[in-house]
């Protein structure tokens, strides 16, 4: 692939253009030929030196994406996705390296610069914040996983994925599309057909992972797709902290991103699950940026088990994305706060389905939707309490808070209840920031965008503080980046 | 004939017709009338089996006979109605003038399944008032799709008040369709009682600074009933307020269905939107579903809906059964309050003591 030469004056040109992530890394890479058919999957799953059956099971998904078409519900518009013109597989070239001591030096080069703490000795040394262990995905494959040995002496599985599939095929069997099937939807289909890593986790039965688990995902090759693959089993009475971060090079064209993520909670088990997504989004005309189209789940399988989301959306160009719970256990909960902020000609459809089968479960729904610029912003939810959910809880708040009157803001909340014991409470407000409240910062000698900021931070309190510490001071930063340009 | 709608379609998700699909329909006979008709004393337009009878008719002023109109509305059974509407009121009040108000009744007697669909017009010159209390009502298996057409110039103000009472074997499918200009008001209340099957699905658009509505529901739905209440406010213009609280009380396999949606054109600023559904659980086999939509182009806005759903409040029985009430009579002071409640925004007092004993007439079937 060619290799394209990034000098400082590059990334200062593009940390100018506000999105300070946007740089190249220039490293050798292999890419399989453009386009999907057989051959491709079969590539992949011989690349990834997969036994028979998982290669079936990505045929089979391949087949079923074929007679599928993509969704057109959500209110998202952008031209035709050529599928054929993309490339399914990129990765550094080389044999896979065997520890960190082997990763590219540019790699390590970039992932600093990112600001993750990779290279864990820096890590042990106390320098960085010791208590996060990273799997990094850079395009197709994971380079790097940290902290293996210390999650390993509690029993904690952090690997990646592709990896799991030879060490741990009973686990990966057992519950890969156990949560979305592989005909789920289209991109869930098209992502188990060419899925190329994302990280495995498995926290055995009473532990409580030692420390938060974090993956960081980087699209960097030239048209090339990502579609990570990430399970979570947290067994009976184990408990983890899962962050997930992103970003991407600053490009005209738009590329593709279709994830998909399951959890699964046994009882008494508990997950949260955080992503502070900041994809490209595309310039301030709209061009370029990423296509989001991410399917995320989690079944609370276990009696009193607990799944919990947490999203800063800032980034991409498109974001189509539903984190959900399926609440099977009876006393399970589910949780899901939301900041979806869009700017420019960006387009949010996101939201959350709540599906309450078991017994008093409870879900919380917050949801913090900001639009700016020409960008539309749509919350959609789904709330469904089966006949069986007796006492049954539901609350959902979301709110949408416009700046500028060239933008929109949706709310399309779905509510369907079949049990009269269970309570269902719903309310959505859309406002612009108020004048006095600007003007009372302004007269404390705040420049406007600082109010702006420090106003939307307030309005996403609720959900910032469900953040884990490190995301949330990232969170705010971003969230004013973001709005940066937005008034005046 | 246009297709009927499926529930493919996005608004049609929660409400089936399949049922109504499987019917064949015969042509309308002159029919007996079985059941007293209302009559409050105000002039009265009476439809039989969908074709206007002169005979109990006690027409009002400004009433004017039907004429077929070109419709191109993309709705499925407003084209169903203008291939089919072969009678309809059009009532057209001059400007300045107060009207009073107007019954207008829909009576259905058949033995055999039947279909009508009346189209009605409405229109209100500048400064114009008209009340009108609409009553649906029948025995047999028939299929009633009505379309009601109004047009309100600036300052004008329309009451619309609408008991639907039709026959539990009946599908009840009517559109309403409003403009309404500047300062103009829209108030309407729909008390759904009756049919097997029925949606009320009102599209009012305000397209004047400070024009006004309310959309307004309460649906008491006992058996095997469904009842759908769409509504789309669409704000066009700037300083515009609506309003719709829709109040469900389902028991034993009954299904409420709520969807409404404001929409907020770009120049619409200074847009006040309300949404509020609120509902009452009281069987373990009824279902309700609901899916209240905003849609917002505008930065100052007011907008904001609410939902609840739920039982009784074991609380408030408690309550009153501490003060020595039985259980069943305190069920049945919460679920009054809650309709009283219901009809609070029916300014008109005739049309609100009407819907009353209409409630009362429900309560006594039981």
């Amino acid at each position: 692939m060619a290799a394209v030469i990034e000098t400082l004056e590059t990334v200062d040109a593009l940390a100018a253009q506000k999105y300070k992530y946007g740089f190249e890394t220039n490293i050798a890479m292999d890419a399989f030929p453009k386009g999907l058919n057989e051959d491709i999957v079969r590539l992949i799953s011989a690349k990834k030196d997969e036994p028979e059956w998982m290669l079936e099971w990505r045929l089979k998904a391949y087949a079923l994406w074929r007679t599928m078409d993509e969704p057109d519900w959500a209110r998202i518009k952008h031209p035709p996705i050529d599928y054929e013109n993309l490339y399914y597989y990129a990765a550094p070239s080389g044999p896979a390296p065997k520890s960190l001591e082997d990763v590219d030096p540019e790699l390590l080069k970039m992932y600093d610069k990112l600001g993750i703490p990779l290279n864990e000795r820096a890590a042990l040394a106390g320098v960085e914040s010791p208590n996060v262990a990273v799997d990094a995905v850079f395009d197709s494959v994971s380079v790097a996983t940290t902290f293996r040995e210390t999650l390993s002496k509690s029993g904690v599985i952090f690997c990646p994925i592709s990896e799991a599939v030879r060490e741990h095929p009973d686990l990966v069997k057992q519950y890969l599309g156990s949560v979305v099937s592989i005909g789920d939807n289209f991109f869930s289909a098209l992502n188990s057909a060419v899925f190329s890593d994302g990280s495995f986790v498995f926290i055995p039965k009473g532990v409580r992972c030692p420390m938060e688990l974090s993956t960081y995902f980087r699209i960097n090759a030239r048209n090339t797709g990502q579609f990570e693959r990430t399970l979570i089993i947290a067994a009976e009475g184990a408990s983890v902290s899962y962050l997930e971060g992103c970003t991407a090079p600053m490009r005209d064209e738009n590329q593709l991103h279709a994830a998909v993520v399951e959890l699964v909670a046994l009882d008494d088990a508990k997950i949260k699950y955080s992503t502070v997504q900041n994809w490209y989004p595309g310039d301030a005309d709209g061009k370029g940026g990423i296509y989001n189209f991410v399917t995320k789940r989690g079944a609370c399988r276990g009696s009193r088990s607990k799944i919990s989301w947490t999203q800063v959306e800032t980034g991409s160009a498109i974001t189509w994305k539903y984190p959900s719970c399926i609440l099977q256990g009876d006393n399970s909960v589910g949780e899901f706060y939301s900041v979806a902020l869009t700017h420019n000609y960006q387009q949010a459809d996101t939201g959350t389905k709540m599906i309450h089968i078991g017994k008093n479960t409870t879900s919380t729904i917050i949801s913090k939707g900001i639009s700016a610029g020409h960008s539309n912003n749509t919350y959609r939810g789904l709330v469904k309490i089966l006949p069986g959910a007796s006492g049954a809880r539901n609350f959902t708040q979301c709110d949408s808070l416009l700046i500028g009157d060239q933008c929109g803001a949706h709310t399309v909340p779905y509510i369907e209840s079949r049990n009269m014991s269970a309570k269902v409470e719903h309310e959505a407000t859309t406002s612009k920031i108020a004048e006095d409240q600007l003007f009372y910062c302004r007269s404390r000698g705040l420049s406007e965008e600082d109010a702006v900021g420090l106003i939307v931070n307030g309005f996403c309190k609720d959900v910032l503080k469900e953040l884990p510490m490190e995301f949330a001071v990232e969170a705010q930063k971003l969230l004013a980046v973001s709005l940066e340009g937005s008034v005046g | 004939m246009t297709a009927l709608p499926t529930r493919k379609l996005e608004a049609w998700r929660y409400t089936d017709l399949k049922n109504l699909a499987a019917i064949s329909f015969t042509e309308a006979k002159p029919a007996k009338i079985v059941a007293p008709l209302p009559d409050l004393g105000i002039p009265r337009i009476v439809f039989v089996n969908g074709s206007y009878n002169a005979a109990l008719s006690t027409p009002p002023e400004f009433m004017s006979p039907f004429v077929k109109v070109v419709d191109e509305s993309v709705l499925p059974l407003v084209q169903i109605n203008a291939a089919h509407a072969h009678d309809g009121v059009t009532i057209d009040v001059p400007a300045n003038i107060d009207a009073g108000a107007v019954l207008l009744i829909s009576y259905a007697n058949t033995e055999m399944p039947i279909a009508f669909h009346p189209r009605h017009r409405v229109v209100l010159g500048a400064g114009a008032k008209l009340t009108i209390i609409e009553v649906a009502m029948g025995q047999g298996v028939y299929w009633h799709n009505p379309v009601t057409d109004i047009t309100l110039h600036e300052g004008a103000a329309l009451g619309h008040y609408r008991l639907q009472d039709e026959s539990t074997e009946a599908f009840h499918l009517a559109t309403i369709r409003a403009q309404i200009s500047a300062t103009a008001a829209y108030e309407s209340f729909s008390l759904v009682i009756g049919a097997k099957l029925s949606r009320a699905e009102f599209h009012a658009t305000l397209t004047g600074p400070n024009a006004s509505t309310h959309l307004n529901a309460a649906q008491l739905l006992r058996g095997r009933q469904h009842a759908d209440f769409t509504s789309v406010v669409a704000h066009k213009a700037p300083t515009c307020a609506s309003r719709q609280t829709v109040k469900s009380v389902l028991s034993d396999h009954s299904r409420g269905v709520f969807q409404g949606r404001i929409e907020v054109a770009q120049i619409a600023q200074k847009t006040d939107g309300y949404q509020m559904n609120q509902a009452l659980l009281l069987s373990p086999h009824a279902e309700i579903d609901i899916k209240p939509e905003l849609e917002i182009f505008a930065d100052d806005v007011k907008c904001s809906h609410g939902a609840t759903i739920g039982a009784l409040d074991p609380e408030q029985i408690f309550y009153l059964r501490s003060r020595g009430i039985p259980e069943d009579q305190a069920r049945s002071i919460l679920i009054r309050a809650f309709l009283t409640e219901a009809l609070e925004p029916v300014t008109h007092e005739a049309a609100r003591i009407f819907l009353e004993d209409a409630i009362e007439t429900w309560w006594a079937r039981k």
